[in-house]
C-alpha cells in the first residue's frame, strides 16, 4: 500500500518545527507502524535526507518507549495498542497519516518525534517507592497478601509509563500515571508505612513539572496501552485527601 | 596473564560463607570517598547501583535509554526461580543448583551456580518487600509454577510481565537513591569506551546523545551490566537498541571475553514476514504444552493447513523424540524446526515457518479452557499476525534469544581487568552453555542485589590508588578518539545504511553460526566479515552532524562493534570442537543426531584475549573442575 506521511520535524527543542510530506511506497500490511518508519527512514537516508528521530526500542509493547500521536490519537486508533504493536493493515491505501510527538509542556520536544519524559522519572524519586534497602528483608511469605490487593496492585503496575495519557489529555495531566504508582503501592500491607507521605510527595512533585489537572475526560483511560482505569485517579484522589486530613 | 577464578576452598556449601568473611570491608566514612560507575539499568545494573549507594557508595549510573526504567529486562515474561521449597514438593538449593549446572551441559562453574541457588531466596524477599505483585493464592502466600525441565515448581512470576514488575523493583530502588543525591543518572548517553590506568578500570568515555557531547567519567572502579549480545543475529528477541559496544571496548581494553559461541535460539517466536522485519516476537514456550508441532510432508507444499489431510502431515517431535515429543528442550527444538525448512517443507511466506497446532487440544479440552490457559498469548500472536489461532494453526520459528557467553570473570564477579566488574547477561555467568527458562532474572539480581555489593569493597579495600582526575591523559586521549571515530563515521557518506550492513552480517551469522555450525560454514563466515567490514567503513552512509539526537549514528557506532565481535563468536564456535547446549556442530552428533559433549577435550571455559582487529586472539582456558557432581549425557529420547 502507498501513503501519504505528515511527519512532524523539529531540528531541537528550541528550533520551531513543521510537517514533512513524505509519501510511504509499497508498505507491507504486515509492518508495525515502526517498521514502516524504518522504511522511510531508509528512503530519506537514500536520498541525502536526515532520517526521523522517533523513540523505541523493545518493539514488543512492554519498555514504554514508543510515543507518537497518529491522526490525532496517542499511540493510534487501536485500543490497548503501543505504537510499536500497531499493524499497517489497520490503515487504508492513499490514507494521509499525520504523526505528530507527544505534546505537553512537561515533555519538550528533543527532536522530531522524541521528547523529554525526565518528569515521570523525577516523580518517582520523589515517592514512587518502598523505602528498604537490599539486604533486610522479612521471608517473603511472612506477611500474607490477599489475592484481591496482589491483583489490584498488579492492574496499576502494569503501567509502563509511555506518557500517552499526558497526550491525550487536553490539559497535558499526568494523574493517570502518578495515580497508578499511588495506588500499586497503596493496595499492597508493604506499601503502608510510607503511603501518606508518598502521595503527597508525588502529587507535589507532579504539580511543580507542569501538568495540568484533571477534569474527567477520560481520554487517558482511552489511549492507555495497557488499559488502566480512570477510577485509580479516584483512588488516589481519596488516599491525598485522606492523608492531608490525616496530617 | 594467568586464569584466577578465586573461588574459595572447602566445601560448597560454605564456600560464599567463607568468602565473605574473608573480603575486606571499606567503613562507612571510606565508602563516602569512594566513586563507582555503573553503566546499564537492567535489573543487574539497576540493582547493583541501588545497593551500592544505598552502603554509601557515590554512584554514577548510565543509560542509553531515555529513562533507566525501559531497558530489556522488562521484556521478560515467563518468572523468576527461587529455591524456596514454599510448595512441599522436594525443592532446596541443591536441587536448583544441580538443574541449573546439567541445564548448562557442565559447562559452568559450580561455586558460582550454587552461590546463585544459595541467595535465590533472597530474591524473593527482597521484591515482595519492594512491592513487586508476585501472584498469590487464596489465602495470601506467594503462588509457584513450574517451568522448562524443572520437576518442581519454584517459578514465581507476576503475570506474564514479571521482567517488568522486577525491573520496575529494581529502578524504583534506584529513583529512591537518585532522589536521595546518592546516585547521579545519566540516561540517554551511551558508553563509548572504557578506560584504563595504570593497568586498572578507572573511568568511561560517553556521547551524551541529546546535546552529541562525548565526555570523560572517573571513579574507583566500573560496573558494565549491559546486557547480551543476541542483536549480532540483526534478527532476535531483544529490544532494537540492545548492543555488545560496552563490553566490546572493555574486550579491546583487556578484559577477557568468554564462550561468545553460546548462544540461545528459543524455539518459538512468530516468523519473519520480510525484509522489513526489525525484531522478532516470542510466544511463551508454555503453548508446547497443549500444541501440537508439524510441517506438510511434501516439499513446497503451499496448500492451507486445514486442507491438508492427517496423513500427508509430520509431527516430526512426537516422530523424533517419542518420549518428550513437544516438549524437547529448546535447542533440540529449534535446530529440528530449522531441518525441516532446511529441506523445503517450511510454511508460510517465506518458507521459514511450522506449524504449532491448537486443533486436537481444542477438541479434546474444548475452546474454553485453551482460551483460559492461553488467552492473552493468542491474543498478542492475532494482533501481530492477523490470524486467528483458534481456527488455523500458528506459524512459529526459533530466533536468537540470550547470550550465555560474555566478559569472563572471576567469582568476586571481576572481570581480568582490575577495576572491571561484569554483571547479568553481559558476563559469562552461570548458565554455562545453555540458560533455563526462569533463571536469567535470578541471575540479574543475585549479582546486583548481592553479590557485587560485598565483593567490589574487597577491591576498594585491597587497591588503594588515588581516584584518576578525569582530565588526565588517558581520558583525554580516550575522548580524541572517541570523536574522532564519530568524525569518520559522519564523513564517509558512502551508499549503504547501518542497518544494511547489520542486516547483511545477521543473515551470514544466523546461516552459518546460528543453530547448527559446522566447520565449513563457520570459515565461510570469518572470511566473509573482515571484507563487509572493510566495506562498512568505505561504503556507510550516516547523515546528520554529531551535535544532537542522531540515530544513524548511534546504529553505525554498534554495527561497527557487532562487525568485529561477530568474528569472534564465529572463531569460538570454530574451536570449541563439540557440541553442548546451544552450541551445536554438525560433525559432532551421535548417529540419532544428538549433541556430543566432549568432556576429555573441552570441559573448560574458552576465555580470549583481544590483539588488535583482524588479530587472531590468544585462547586462555579457565578448567571446569566438577567435584559435587558427575558429568552426565542429556537424552530425550
Amino acid at each position: 500500500m502507498n501513503l501519504k506521511l505528515r511527519i512532524w520535524r523539529q531540528k531541537n527543542s528550541g528550533a520551531k518545527g513543521y510537517f514533512q510530506k513524505v509519501d510511504a511506497k509499497g508498505i507491507s500490511p504486515d509492518m508495525s507502524f515502526l517498521e514502516m518508519l524504518d522504511v522511510v527512514n531508509e528512503e530519506l537516508l537514500a536520498k541525502g535526507e536526515e532520517p526521523v528521530i522517533f523513540d523505541h526500542d523493545c518493539r514488543e509493547g512492554i519498555c514504554g518507549a514508543c510515543s507518537l500521536v497518529i491522526n490525532g490519537v496517542a499511540h493510534g486508533p487501536e485500543r490497548g495498542t503501543t505504537t510499536c504493536q500497531l499493524h499497517m493493515r489497520h490503515f487504508k491505501d492513499g490514507q494521509i497519516i499525520v504523526i505528530e510527538p507527544w505534546r505537553a509542556s512537561a515533555f519538550p520536544v528533543l527532536k522530531d518525534l522524541a521528547v523529554d519524559r525526565g518528569a515521570f522519572d523525577r516523580i518517582i524519586q520523589a515517592g514512587g517507592f518502598v523505602s528498604v534497602g537490599a539486604g533486610g528483608a522479612p521471608d517473603g511469605n511472612a506477611i500474607p497478601v490477599s489475592k484481591n490487593s496482589a491483583e489490584l496492585a498488579m492492574d496499576a503496575a502494569a503501567c509502563i509509563g509511555c506518557g500517552a495519557c499526558v497526550a491525550a489529555c487536553k490539559n497535558a495531566s499526568a494523574m493517570l500515571f502518578v495515580a497508578a504508582k499511588v495506588s500499586h503501592l497503596a493496595a499492597l500491607p508493604q506499601g503502608q508505612v510510607e503511603r501518606a507521605a508518598r502521595v503527597e510527595r508525588m502529587v507535589a512533585q507532579m504539580d511543580q513539572e507542569g501538568f495540568g489537572n484533571c477534569t474527567n475526560q477520560f481520554e487517558c483511560q482511552a489511549v492507555c496501552p495497557k488499559e488502566i482505569g480512570v477510577w485509580f485517579i479516584a483512588k488516589m484522589n481519596k488516599e491525598y485527601l485522606k492523608a492531608k486530613i490525616c496530617q | 596473564m594467568s586464569l584466577d577464578a578465586k573461588v574459595p576452598l572447602g566445601p560448597l556449601a560454605e564456600k560464599w560463607d567463607k568468602r565473605k568473611f574473608e573480603l575486606k570491608l571499606v567503613s562507612p566514612a571510606n565508602k563516602r570517598k569512594v566513586d563507582v560507575i555503573v553503566v546499564g539499568t537492567g535489573l543487574a545494573g539497576a540493582s547493583a547501583a541501588a545497593s551500592l549507594a544505598e552502603l554509601g557508595y557515590n554512584v554514577h549510573a548510565f543509560c542509553f535509554q531515555d529513562s533507566p526504567r525501559r531497558a530489556h529486562s522488562i521484556a521478560a515474561q515467563g518468572g523468576i526461580n527461587a529455591a524456596k521449597n514454599y510448595q512441599n514438593d522436594g525443592d532446596s538449593i541443591t536441587r536448583l543448583f544441580y538443574d541449573t549446572i546439567k541445564g548448562g551441559d557442565f559447562r559452568a562453574r559450580e561455586a558460582n551456580v550454587y552461590r546463585l541457588a544459595q541467595v535465590s531466596g533472597n530474591i524473593i524477599d527482597q521484591c515482595v518487600a519492594q512491592g513487586v505483585p508476585f501472584a498469590r493464592e487464596y489465602g495470601g502466600l506467594l503462588a509457584n509454577r513450574s517451568f522448562g525441565g524443572a520437576q518442581v515448581s519454584r517459578t514465581f512470576y507476576a503475570r506474564g510481565q514479571t521482567g517488568q514488575q522486577l525491573l520496575l523493583g529494581a529502578t524504583q530502588a534506584l529513583e529512591r537513591q537518585i532522589g536521595l543525591g546518592r546516585v547521579a543518572m545519566h540516561p540517554r548517553t551511551e558508553m563509548l569506551d572504557l578506560v584504563v590506568v595504570d593497568g586498572h578500570a578507572k573511568g568511561i568515555i560517553v556521547r551524551d546523545l541529546v546535546s552529541g557531547k562525548i565526555g570523560a567519567y572517573a571513579a574507583d572502579a566500573v560496573v558494565l551490566a549491559t546486557g547480551g549480545y543476541a542483536n549480532v543475529f540483526y534478527l532476535s528477541t531483544n529490544a532494537i537498541g540492545s548492543n555488545v559496544t560496552a563490553i566490546w571496548r572493555a574486550h579491546k581494553k583487556g578484559a577477557f571475553f568468554a564462550n561468545p559461541c553460546y548462544t540461545q535460539i528459543h524455539p518459538t517466536c512468530i516468523p519473519v514476514t520480510g525484509d522489513h522485519q526489525s525484531k522478532l516476537t516470542l510466544m511463551s514456550e508454555s503453548l508446547r504444552n497443549d500444541g501440537r508441532i508439524w510441517a506438510p510432508k511434501k516439499q513446497g507444499d503451499r496448500r492451507a493447513p486445514g486442507d491438508i489431510p492427517e496423513n500427508e502431515r509430520d509431527y516430526y517431535l512426537e516422530r523424533k523424540y517419542p518420549s518428550f515429543g513437544n516438549l524437547a528442550p529448546r535447542d533440540i527444538s529449534s535446530r529440528a524446526a530449522k531441518e525441516v525448512c532446511d529441506e523445503g517443507r517450511g510454511v508460510g511466506q517465506s518458507g521459514r515457518g511450522v506449524y504449532l497446532d491448537f486443533a486436537e487440544a481444542i477438541r479434546r479440552l474444548g475452546k474454553a479452557v485453551i482460551k483460559e490457559r492461553y488467552g492473552n498469548l493468542f491474543d498478542m500472536y492475532q494482533k501481530i499476525t492477523a490470524e486467528n489461532p483458534y481456527e488455523t494453526p500458528m506459524r512459529i520459528y526459533p530466533a536468537a534469544h540470550y547470550a550465555m557467553g560474555g566478559i569472563w570473570v572471576d567469582y568476586h564477579l571481576m572481570s581480568s581487568l582490575p577495576g572491571l566488574f561484569v554483571l547479568g547477561e553481559a558476563n559469562f555467568s552461570d548458565h554455562g552453555a545453555n540458560r533455563l527458562g526462569a533463571s536469567a532474572l535470578m541471575q540479574g539480581l543475585a549479582d546486583g542485589y548481592f553479590i557485587l555489593p560485598y565483593t567490589i569493597g574487597d577491591y576498594f579495600a585491597s587497591h588503594k590508588k588515588p581516584r584518576p582526575a578525569a582530565d588526565q591523559a588517558e581520558f583525554k586521549q580516550g575522548e580524541a578518539e572517541a570523536g574522532e571515530r564519530v568524525k569518520k563515521l559522519l564523513s564517509i557518506r558512502g551508499r549503504r545504511s547501518p542497518v544494511s550492513f547489520h542486516r547483511e552480517l545477521g543473515r551470514l551469522l544466523w546461516e552459518y553460526c546460528g543453530m547448527a555450525r559446522n566447520d565449513r560454514g563457520l570459515r565461510k563466515a570469518l572470511a566473509a566479515i573482515p571484507s563487509l567490514r572493510e566495506e562498512f567503513w568505505k561504503n556507510v552512509n550516516v547523515l546528520g552532524d554529531g551535535d544532537g539526537l542522531n540515530s544513524g549514528l548511534e546504529r553505525a557506532g554498534r554495527v561497527a562493534d557487532f562487525l568485529e565481535f561477530g568474528e569472534l563468536l564465529c572463531l569460538d564456535a570454530l574451536t570449541r570442537e563439540e557440541s553442548c547446549g546451544g552450541h551445536f556442530r554438525q560433525e559432532h552428533q551421535t548417529p540419532e543426531g544428538e549433541a556430543r559433549r566432549d568432556d576429555a577435550k573441552f570441559c573448560h571455559v574458552s576465555a580470549w584475549e583481544f590483539k588488535g582487529v583482524g588479530q587472531a586472539p590468544v585462547l586462555h582456558k579457565e578448567p571446569l573442575a566438577f567435584e559435587n557432581v558427575s558429568l552426565t549425557e542429556r537424552s530425550y529420547k
